[in-house]
């Protein structure tokens, strides 16, 4: 199976898109931010040209317009940059875009994907560090995809595109550098259907994006110390494979969710409280959430570090929960 | 002045423009009756969104916001359905999922209507955008009044609609003559800074132009002027309607301050009673383009009347029919957050 | 001395009482001048003038903005949002300046602003003027936000609010704008960040917020004739959250009930429950139960709007599911 950079995957999928379909559009150019990858955007922007709208530094404006170009029949996937530039637009995204199929009682559809990068990058500090996926979650009306791999990527992308809904594509520049096998003819991957890239029967850890490679990486060190542990990733937070969550922790009796929002009211709150709530008679202990601390990210690296959910918090958290008090 | 049109076409435009009229008088009343929630009327700028409006074709779009009773009435929408999703029915266009604040028809070019001041800009914007790009000669049509002029939204848009050449035209209906927050004697009200609202577009080098809002011809020609230029790919224009707040449009609770209106005040001054007599006189689009087609020789008093009685009529069926329509089924409430999925 | 008043009084004798209090003071807002669309703001204008009941244009990014501006010059804005959904015109200058000047600058600069935000279902204004965003709220750190359920409480934390020396955001839900209690002629401030037991009980503990503090009761109060006794605790406080009271009546109590108007996804309950859950799991002995509204957004049809937010049946109902095995 050919393997493939995430930010490969990336231009892929942006390519196959606007290659699959007239009416996709793309809206801005940092779908790979500033990282030296970006590049590749710029030379698919060259192949067609006509396909791409370079919006002015106007994320009301252009995200809205995204969302109208979508209404009259295109199907655009607009860039955010930076998710912090999301606030920026959420009088659109989230007072429109998620509203507006319901409003009309069904007789508009916004058709477009809303891409963003999110997450402690390193340095970023607290205007360009943010998550706010937990914000739009509490939002009803928006789809939420949060690939962890190249080859999740392609396939939520494709289905991303291909749906009538707004769609927000978390993405994580962290990710850019991960490489992964992508099958030949990858094919769309539903909504609503996690993956479990590590199976294992002590603890279950529930992670997204850029915190599944952490996940994958502190459960490959807690194997040697006999903890073995079982990672869910959504895939998809909107629809939630709740299923997949309480399969999982029915199995291991232990949940640590690894999420990259702050803690309050983050993506680990509604997990742990649909846990909670669902799968009380199978816990064997208090679920854990290990999250970005609730202070503005700092610029320092020390600083940041000691507040992002990292591999060294995971292993010792998952010890906390399984009851192994230290590292072998 | 009345619009280069042919009689009959104008009768149609009168027709709207009473249906327009007696929708809102109808609605204001049976909001005295029972508790209908909050509401805007279009009282007052029927002589700038009917004809402006009735020229688009299917196919256009149009983004209005909370005032836009009038216009989906000036694009041929049914006062029943409308009623019926004020009412929150099962019948009414949205099927009671919008309301007054989003009541939108997509069948007649109202995809959806943002009441958040501003929040339509950068969706018709969008509209154009993406209708130029489809290859469409449909045009959009962006309906706000002055205040969302004062939010950032319309700097952004104006600025992409201006730079893409996009099929967009801004009609704005200045009410703010007597609106809250304006200031003895200025015009537009003083919370924006700018004295001619024209200029907030011509800046972007958008074609921009002000007119009489109680000008029916200068609606109809400037609208057709800038959707030909839109249609042609010659891009956006901003006109601006200079038109009168009723007296009755109070910010939250419409009443009917100068009564039912009677026509015959258009060709009987002794019926205009001393209590808003400039409005009756003067200020009243409809009773003007009554007067004027009287004078024209287009319609008589009683033709006139007779269209009154068949609109009242219509308005009066439409509330009927709301009336009598069910509440959605209380499940409905958790339908339609998401388009089918196709997988 | 106290009177009975509508919540809504004590918050415009609370501005008044501010205003005179501290020359900092001053308001900003939509059409303040004239009382704003509930008159919230009646008759401050004619005392304090211009210069301190401020008349902004229709642009919450840039009001939102010049207030914070203001607040580092040292004043003390109080904005009000007319309705909480536009908000969202406001988020980056909420979230990226006004929530993290004090931490960016480390403590050289603070922010001491208050947004008044008007929010709530109720009266079939739609999905785009019904919403309940304290979770977003509580979510961006640096805001504190809390959300007065009572008279009392209405005036004690709008005093608090104006008070602190950080940015507090201010939940007001239109449903209780008419409801009365006694207020006081010279109000005090409630601490943020505590909680109120409202009414104490033995069998499940409840926590509610704001509107739904009321509902709660009502349903405490039904529940009481089946002997079932229910402890009810009014956030007041949603950031930060009272874990103190809020884990002492849940170790008693051993159940609990979260009860908010807002969507439940992603909401203020999902932090209850999984903070309660984290630190008293031994103690709870059925699973926590969350009420509020579903994954939809706010139907504008009243009778529609009725199914949508929660009620005296759906807390009882709750109650009744955690005193049961499952």
């Amino acid at each position: 199976m050919p393997r493939m950079l995430y930010a490969e995957a990336v231009v892929e999928v942006l390519r196959r898109s606007v290659e699959g379909d007239d009416r996709v559009h793309l809206m801005g150019q940092y779908f790979l931010g500033l990282t030296p990858h970006r590049t590749m955007v710029g030379d698919l922007y060259r192949q067609y040209p006509d396909r791409v709208y370079f919006p002015p530094i106007a994320e009301l404006g252009y995200v809205g317009a995204g969302i109208g170009a979508a209404i009259a029949g295109l199907r655009p996937i607009v860039d955010c940059a930076t998710a912090s530039f999301t606030f920026q637009a959420f009088a659109q995204i989230l007072n429109e875009a998620a509203n507006i199929h319901y409003m009309s009682g069904g007789q508009t559809s916004v058709p477009m994907v809303i891409h963003y990068n999110h997450g402690v990058r390193g340095g970023g500090a607290a205007q360009h560090s943010h998550s706010p996926q937990a914000m739009m979650w509490n939002t009803p009306g928006l789809e939420i995809v949060t690939p962890s791999n190249p080859a999740d990527l392609i396939g939520l992308v494709l289905t991303a595109v291909a749906s009538d809904n707004p769609t927000i594509w978390v993405d994580h520049v962290r990710l850019f550098d991960i490489e992964g096998e992508v099958p030949e003819n990858i094919e769309p991957i539903p909504f609503g259907r996690a993956s479990i890239p590590r199976e294992g029967t002590d603890l279950t850890i529930f992670a997204s994006s850029w915190m599944v490679r952490r996940s994958l990486e502190a459960s490959e060190l807690l194997a040697s110390e006999g903890i073995s542990v079982e990672v869910v990733d959504p895939r998809t937070l909107v629809p939630l494979d709740e299923e997949a969550i309480l399969r999982s922790v029915a199995k291991t009796g232990r949940l640590l969710v690894v999420d990259e929002c702050h803690l309050r009211c983050g993506v680990g709150a509604e997990i742990a409280a649909t846990v909670a709530e669902h799968a009380y008679g199978d816990l064997l202990a208090p679920i854990r959430r290990l999250a970005t601390l609730d202070v503005p990210v700092p610029f320092s690296p020390p600083l940041e570090q000691y507040v992002e959910p990292t591999t060294a918090k995971i292993l010792a958290a998952a010890r906390s929960v399984t009851g192994v008090q230290s590292g072998a | 002045m009345l619009p280069d049109l042919e009689p009959e076409a104008l009768v149609v435009l009168l027709e709207r423009m009473i249906v327009a009229r007696r929708f809102e008088e109808e609605l204001i009343e049976l909001a005295g009756d029972r508790d209908i929630g909050h509401f805007h009327v279009y009282i007052g700028q029927e002589s700038t969104g009917i004809p402006a409006l009735s020229l688009l074709e299917q196919g256009d779009l149009s983004f209005t916001n909370h005032r836009n009773h009038g216009h989906l009435i000036a694009r041929g929408a049914e006062p029943g359905p409308m009623y019926a999703e004020i009412l929150g029915r099962a019948t009414g266009y949205c099927r009671g999922k919008g309301g007054t604040l989003h009541l939108a028809s997509a069948e007649h070019g109202f995809p959806t209507t943002s009441s958040v001041t501003s929040g339509c800009i950068p969706l018709a914007v969008g509209a154009g955008l993406g209708l130029q790009r489809l290859g469409s000669d449909r045009v959009s049509v962006c309906l706000v009044g002055d205040g969302a002029l004062e939010e950032g939204a319309w700097h952004e848009s104006a600025n992409i609609a201006a730079m893409e050449r996009l099929p967009v035209v801004f009609l704005c209906e200045n009410n703010s003559l007597e609106a809250l927050g304006q200031r003895a004697g200025e015009y537009p009200s003083s919370t924006m800074a700018a004295s001619d609202l024209t200029e907030l577009a011509s800046v972007f080098g958008i074609e921009s132009v002000a007119i009489d809002g109680l000008d029916t011809r200068a609606a109809h020609q400037t609208m057709t002027e800038a959707v030909h230029r839109a249609r042609s790919g010659g891009g956006p224009t901003f006109i601006e309607a200079r038109t009168v707040r009723w007296p009755g449009n109070r910010p939250i609770w419409p009443e009917l301050a100068t009564g039912k209106t009677d026509l015959s005040m258009a060709w009987d001054a002794s019926l205009i009673r001393p209590e808003h007599a400039i409005w009756h006189r003067e200020q009243d689009g409809l009773l003007g383009f009554v007067r004027e087609l009287l004078d024209s020789g287009c319609v008589t008093s009683d033709a006139a009347l007779g269209l009154d009685k068949r609109a009242t009529e219509r308005v009066r069926e439409g509330l009927a029919f709301a009336l009598d329509s069910p509440y959605p089924e209380p499940e409905e409430a958790l339908e339609h957050v998401f388009a089918p999925r196709g997988d | 001395m106290t009177k009975t008043i509508r919540y809504i009084d004590a918050i415009s004798s609370v501005l008044r009482q501010e205003l005179e209090r501290d020359d900092d003071v001053f308001i900003l807002g939509e059409d303040v001048s004239y009382g704003g669309p509930f008159g919230a703001t009646a008759g401050l204008s004619a005392s304090f003038g211009p210069t301190r009941v401020i008349d902004t244009p229709i642009s919450e990014g840039a009001v939102m903005g010049l207030a914070v501006g203001a607040a580092l010059s040292g004043r003390r804005p109080i904005v009000e949002v007319m309705f909480a959904d536009f908000v969202t015109l406001a988020m980056d200058q909420l979230v990226n300046h006004a929530a993290k000047i004090r931490y960016m600058t480390d403590g050289q600069l603070s922010v001491p602003m208050t947004i008044r935000v008007q929010g709530g279902v109720g009266g079939g204004f739609g999905a785009q003027h019904s919403q309940s965003l304290e979770a977003w709220f509580l979510h961006v750190p640096g805001l504190k936000v809390v959300a007065p359920s009572s008279v009392k409480d209405a005036a004690g934390l709008l005093v608090a609010a104006i008070r602190d020396d950080d940015p507090v955001v201010y939940l007001e839900h239109r449903g209780l704008y008419w409801t009365k209690g006694l207020g006081a002629s010279d109000e005090t401030p409630t601490p943020i960040g505590t909680a109120a037991v409202v009414r104490s009980g033995s069998d499940v503990t409840v926590v509610a917020v704001s509107r739904m503090v009321g509902v709660a009761v009502s349903a405490a109060e039904k529940l009481a004739e089946d002997d079932i006794d229910v402890e009810v605790l009014d956030l007041r406080s949603v950031a930060p959250i009272d874990w103190a009271t809020i884990d002492e009546s849940v170790r008693r109590t051993r159940r609990l009930v979260v009860v908010h108007e807002a969507v439940v996804t992603g909401g203020l309950g999902a932090e209850l429950v999984a903070g309660v859950h984290a630190t008293a799991f031994e103690a709870l002995i059925s699973p926590a139960v969350r009420v509020g509204a579903p994954s939809t957004p706010v139907p504008a049809s009243p009778f529609l709007e009725c199914l949508y937010a929660p009620d005296t049946d759906d807390v009882i109902a709750a109650v009744l599911e955690t005193l049961h095995e499952r």
